[in-house]
Parts: C-alpha cells; sequence; structure tokens
C-alpha cells in the first residue's frame, strides 16, 4: 500500500523529442493518495496506457521521478515494485489450471503453500470460478479468462497498488456490473490503492472516488464526480463528462459582462482573462432553464429521451443543448436563463475566476 | 426453392484427380506392379507373389538400413529442435538485426543440397579442408572416408548446419506471434526466466514445433544427396541410409522387383511414424477439448 508521487513525468517513445507534441505524456506533476480508488478518464490514445504502465514500471518515463511513500522506485523493477497489474485483453498460461493461475503470482514470491491455497480459493470464490478451478485455462471463454486476468491482480494482498488497464473491455454487461461492484467492494475491504484506466464515463464515475480525466498527454483535472460536473476546469472535461456534454461558445468579456452576438450576461465577477487568445463561456446544459422571461432563443428540436428531454436550440447565433424533466412545458416564445453557479469563462480553454 | 440434381459438378474434380492420378497415384501402381514380379529385361515380367518381400524383410541389409537411419534422425531431431529453438529465442526482436538474422539464417537452405554435400566433403579433407586440417593440427586425423565415427560426425554436422535454421525460422515465427502484454504480465506476476520459456513461449510455440519435428523427421528419413556426395554411403555401409540403399538396390544392381518391394515398405514406414509422431503430439490438445 502507498502514496504515489508522479514528480514531473514526461514521456516520449521515439528518440530526441522537440515539440509538445513528441510527448506521448507531456508533464505529470501529481500526488494520488495512499488507499485511493482512481479512474484514469480519456479518449483513446491520450496517454492513460502510458502512465499506468510508467507507474507499474513496464515503461520507464523519459523525464521525471516516481515516488512510493516518498521513495524514489524509478529505476526498480515491476517486481521490487510490487505492483500488480490487469490488462485489457485477457493474458492465462494456457498450460496450467485456472487454480495453478491464480497461485501463479504467490508461488513465484515463495509463498507457502496454505496461504497460496487459502487466497486461491478466496478469489476463486470472489469470482465465481471455483467450479472451474481444475479445469485448463486454455479451453475457456474470453471473458472466463480475463476473470482470470483480474485474479491474477487480485490475489496477492500485499501488493503497493493494483493497476487496470481497462479490465472489463471484452466483459458483457451484466457481469460488468457484477465485477465492478465486486472490485469497489475489494477496495473497500483492502485499502490498497487502485488505479482504474477506462475510457467510459461511467465505468469511471462509478468506480472512483476521484476522477483523473486525461486529454492529450496531460492530466487536466483530478476530482470527485461531483466536481468534475460542476466545476469543470478545462473545455474538455465538460465535454467528456455528462451527456450532453457542455455548451461552450466565445464570447467576449468586458469587465464583469460576457456578450455573446448581442447577448448580455452578467457574470458577477471580472475574470482573470489576461491575453487569452481564446475566451470562451460554458454552461451545462442541467444548468440552462427554458422561460418566458430572459434571453430569447429558437428551437430547433426536441428529443425524448425517456425521464429527460433534450431541447437543441440556437443561442444568439451558437447552438445550444438544454436538458428539461419530461413533463416540462415547451414555451412557443422561448426564453433561456442561466443560472449563475453553472456559468464558467475559460481562457484558452482553461477555466479562470475572479480577477485577483 | 427446388434444388437441381445433377452429377455434372463431378467434372470440376477432373483436373485435379488427372494431376494427382498421374503424379502419384499411377508412378505409385507402377511400383506396386514391380514389387510383386520378376524381371530380366526385355519387358518380360514373371509373377513372383510376395517373394521380395519377405526377402527384404528378413534381409540384414535393409534392417540395418533401417536402424542407422532412425538412429539418425533421432540425433539430428535432437539436436535440430532444442538448438533451433535456443537460437529463435535469442534473435533480436526489433530494429536492424532482424533481417539481418533473417537473411543469414536462410542461407543454408537456399544452397543446392548436392552443393551442400560437396561444400562439407571439401570442408572436412584432412589434406585441404579447413576443418580436417585444422583437426589435424591439433592431433586428431580427420577422415570422413574411412573412420565410420568421422563419417557420422560429418554426416550429422552437415544436416545440423543445413537445416536448423528451418527450425529456427519456424520457432521464431511462432515467438513473435506472441503478443507483448504475455511478457508485462509475466514481469508483473514476478515470473523467472524459465518461467516465461515453460508456460508462454513454449506453449505458443507448440504448433509450429509440431511441423518443425515433422518436417524434420521426414526429410532426415528420406535423406539421400547430400551422404551419398560426402561419404557415398560409406565407409563400408556405415553411413547407407534407407535411400541410399534404395537407390543401389535399383539402379546399381538393377532389382527392380526388391527395390520397388522395399519402396512399399519405407513408404510404409514412413506414413506410420508422421501418423504416430501427429497423434502423440497433438493428444495434448484433444484432452483439453474435450475436458472443456
Amino acid at each position: 500500500m502507498a502514496r504515489i508521487t508522479l514528480e514531473h513525468i514526461r514521456h516520449a517513445y521515439g528518440p530526441n523529442p522537440q515539440s509538445p507534441y513528441d510527448y506521448a505524456l507531456r508533464e505529470v506533476n501529481h500526488e494520488w493518495n495512499d488507499g485511493g480508488a482512481y479512474a484514469l478518464l480519456g479518449p483513446s490514445g491520450c496517454g492513460k496506457t502510458t502512465l499506468l504502465n510508467i507507474i507499474s514500471g513496464l515503461v520507464k518515463p523519459s523525464e521525471g521521478r516516481i515516488l512510493f511513500n516518498g521513495q524514489d522506485v524509478t529505476d526498480f523493477s515491476t517486481e521490487e515494485r510490487n505492483i500488480a497489474q490487469v490488462f485489457q485483453f485477457p493474458v492465462v498460461y494456457d498450460t496450467m489450471t485456472v487454480y495453478d493461475n491464480l497461485a501463479f503470482p504467490l508461488r513465484n514470491r515463495g509463498i507457502a503453500y496454505e496461504q497460496v491455497d487459502r487466497r486461491v480459493n478466496e478469489i476463486l470464490g470472489m469470482l465465481d470460478l471455483t467450479s472451474r478451478a481444475q479445469k485448463k485455462a486454455r479451453g475457456l471463454t474470453a471473458d472466463l479468462k480475463q476473470k482470470i486476468s483480474l485474479g491474477r491482480g487480485l490475489v496477492r494482498s500485499d501488493v503497493n497498488a493494483i493497476l487496470f488497464d481497462e479490465p472489463l473491455t471484452v466483459i458483457d454487461p451484466q457481469m460488468k456490473w457484477v465485477l465492478r461492484s465486486q472490485l469497489k467492494s475489494l477496495h473497500r475491504q483492502s485499502a490498497v490503492t487502485m488505479v482504474y484506466v477506462t475510457h467510459d464515463q461511467t465505468e469511471a464515475l462509478t468506480f472512483a472516488d476521484k476522477v483523473v480525466v486525461m486529454y492529450q498527454g496531460e492530466i487536466v483535472q483530478i476530482d470527485s464526480p461531483a466536481e468534475l460536473f460542476e466545476n469543470p476546469k478545462h473545455t474538455f472535461v465538460g465535454y467528456f463528462i455528462g451527456s450532453p456534454g457542455m455548451n461552450v461558445f466565445p464570447v467576449t468579456v468586458d469587465g464583469s459582462k460576457a456578450r455573446v452576438g448581442g447577448m448580455e450576461i452578467e457574470l458577477g465577477y471580472a475574470p482573470a482573462i489576461g491575453q487569452a487568445k481564446k475566451v470562451e463561456l460554458g454552461i451545462r446544459p442541467e444548468f440552462m432553464q427554458l422561460s418566458r422571461t430572459g434571453m430569447p432563443l429558437s428551437i430547433r428540436k426536441v428529443e425524448d429521451i425517456g425521464r429527460l428531454k433534450i431541447v437543441r436550440a440556437d443561442f444568439a447565433g451558437q447552438p445550444v443543448s438544454i436538458v428539461v424533466k419530461e413533463e416540462a412545458e415547451i414555451p412557443s416564445e422561448p426564453y433561456v436563463q442561466f443560472r449563475d453557479q453553472g456559468v464558467h469563462i475559460y481562457a484558452d480553454s482553461w477555466r479562470v475566476g475572479r480577477e485577483a | 426453392m427446388d434444388k437441381t440434381w445433377n452429377n455434372k459438378a463431378w467434372f470440376m474434380v477432373l483436373p485435379a484427380f488427372l494431376v494427382v492420378a498421374f503424379s502419384a497415384v499411377i508412378p505409385l501402381m507402377t511400383v506396386v506392379n514391380y514389387s510383386v514380379q520378376d524381371t530380366f529385361g526385355n519387358n518380360e515380367f514373371f509373377w513372383a507373389g510376395t517373394d521380395w518381400f519377405t526377402e527384404i524383410l528378413s534381409s540384414e541389409r535393409f534392417w540395418g538400413a533401417l536402424w542407422r537411419n532412425l538412429l539418425f534422425s533421432i540425433i539430428i531431431l535432437l539436436i535440430e529442435i532444442p538448438l533451433g529453438v535456443f537460437i529463435a529465442l535469442n534473435m533480436p526482436r526489433r530494429g536492424i538485426g532482424v533481417p539481418l538474422c533473417l537473411v543469414t539464417m536462410a542461407m543454408p537452405l537456399l544452397i543446392p543440397w548436392n552443393v551442400v554435400g560437396t561444400i562439407w566433403q571439401l570442408i572436412t579433407r584432412s589434406d585441404i579442408g579447413l576443418f580436417g586440417y585444422a583437426l589435424g593440427k591439433i592431433g586428431i586425423q580427420f577422415n570422413a572416408a574411412g573412420d565410420p565415427l568421422h563419417a557420422w560426425i560429418t554426416v550429422v554436422v552437415m544436416d545440423v548446419w543445413h537445416w536448423t535454421s528451418l527450425v529456427v525460422l519456424l520457432a521464431y515465427a511462432g515467438l513473435v506471434s506472441i503478443p507483448d502484454a504475455y511478457y508485462q504480465a509475466a514481469r508483473i506476476d514476478g515470473a523467472s526466466r524459465w518461467s516465461v520459456f515453460r508456460y508462454i513461449q513454449l506453449p505458443k510455440m507448440k504448433r509450429v514445433l509440431l511441423i518443425a519435428v515433422l518436417l524434420r523427421f521426414m526429410d532426415s528419413f528420406m535423406i539421400y544427396t547430400e551422404p551419398f556426395v560426402v561419404t557415398g554411403g560409406g565407409p563400408g555401409t556405415s553411413t547407407t541410409f534407407l535411400s541410399i540403399d534404395l537407390v543401389k538396390m535399383a539402379v546399381g544392381q538393377f532389382d527392380l522387383g526388391p527395390a520397388a518391394a522395399m519402396s512399399i515398405i519405407y513408404f510404409l514406414i514412413i506414413l506410420l511414424l508422421s501418423w504416430v509422431f501427429y497423434t502423440v503430439m497433438t493428444s495434448s490438445d484433444a484432452e483439453n477439448e474435450g475436458s472443456r
């Protein structure tokens, strides 16, 4: 169990990186708490797996240091770091039985027979594999094999951290729910630091206490799911989390007022936009309210998605989405109001607060 | 929907059938024909029944050649398979070394077999051959033409030199098809180098190694050209393998009947042994399928 510190980590796969674009991972500088459940969330190719492999020691970072409980482990092998990792696609030892597969990481570390047996049976039970314990792993289906992979990751109880690299990709949806909640309860029991890579926001938000959102090789925000929703620090977080994503449109800021296409929005504070090239206003569809007063807009269409309706509209020449309750009435001459706490100003994609 | 029933489709098979008939079935039948008859030339044949088979199966000459050939196949399999796997394991997986190694490995396979024989015949000569001369300098008189042991060493080393590459290439193909995730998982699991080989690399290479064993067994069991060039089957009969013996009998002595009988026995032995190999080596797979 360990507190993981990432000190100015950068990584490029090619030699001699010149521009920031040569880096698969640009400057990561964070500390992750002991016993936390973190989800690494981001689109494909944003550097999630690279970061994970750097933590486990499969990849050595081009620059920077990584510390476990304050001890520098940058040059340590995977084994010395005492990390468990589960990969996206099942890796099983074909010629071994299911039982031997799970026992393998323990036996390699010379753990006593009784202890191995107890631990393996525990995991077999948890993953509902007990009846297949003595079967060879070769003939099993993909999701059973992935359960074995998962089991090998969980079987060691003394690890510093368990890393999951999109472990449920090949598992069918119902099983996903079961396994995810088992992982979560296992985390509560054992208090091992867990890092879970995914590109699925539901998976990230249900698994983790803290979600780490990555975009183009950078960590853009580490926060609780609620914070990510209410206060996205980067426009990407706004787009990526929530469905539909945040409405973002370019504005000009004048003191504490934001202007867009003849409309004026009172911010209540003067954002520190500095010399930013691009200034945008972001507001989640949930924080926009249709009403009979406020600013005018024209509705293009209304989508019914069950308990909610999504209104697609044009506001000051910008396309916006608004979420309304199913039973809510759509006014024939619609106006819109912005709820104050949902309005954010972004300068060059990063959120800015009040002028200091 | 009505299906049209006719047998015209059989004509589609006809070309393949004719090719196989002319290339395999008819020659084989000719051999069968010879094996049950006797001839003194002039295209006159006399019925001989199973006499030739009895003669061959009770001759020491045939059994001698068969045992020598089996011994040879076993020796070269025991050397070439582990050596080939070992070399494949140590070949680079990426970078400029890959094409370099592959081309070097493919080299012996591209040399005509009689040239291979000539090369080794020359290299082991104690007067002008590099190998033979060097051994002479350290006090060993190497003489492939006179000493049966030396003849055997030459033939075995030659075969290893010539054919280990095939095993290397097959094993390498098996190795590069293993995804990186397996090696990463093994590192996470704390597996030793031996465990990685035993539980990841060997199982993944099993299929190609089966092919390698089959190919090398059948080829070595039919070996002719190289020992014929190097030793001519000698000294005495010490390196006279089945095919050399067969050619001596058929072409040298013009004993068509016994030679035909021997061909058929030879063919059946190869068929039987290949089947045994295949069954034994695939049986572990079958067990797993059954226990699913």
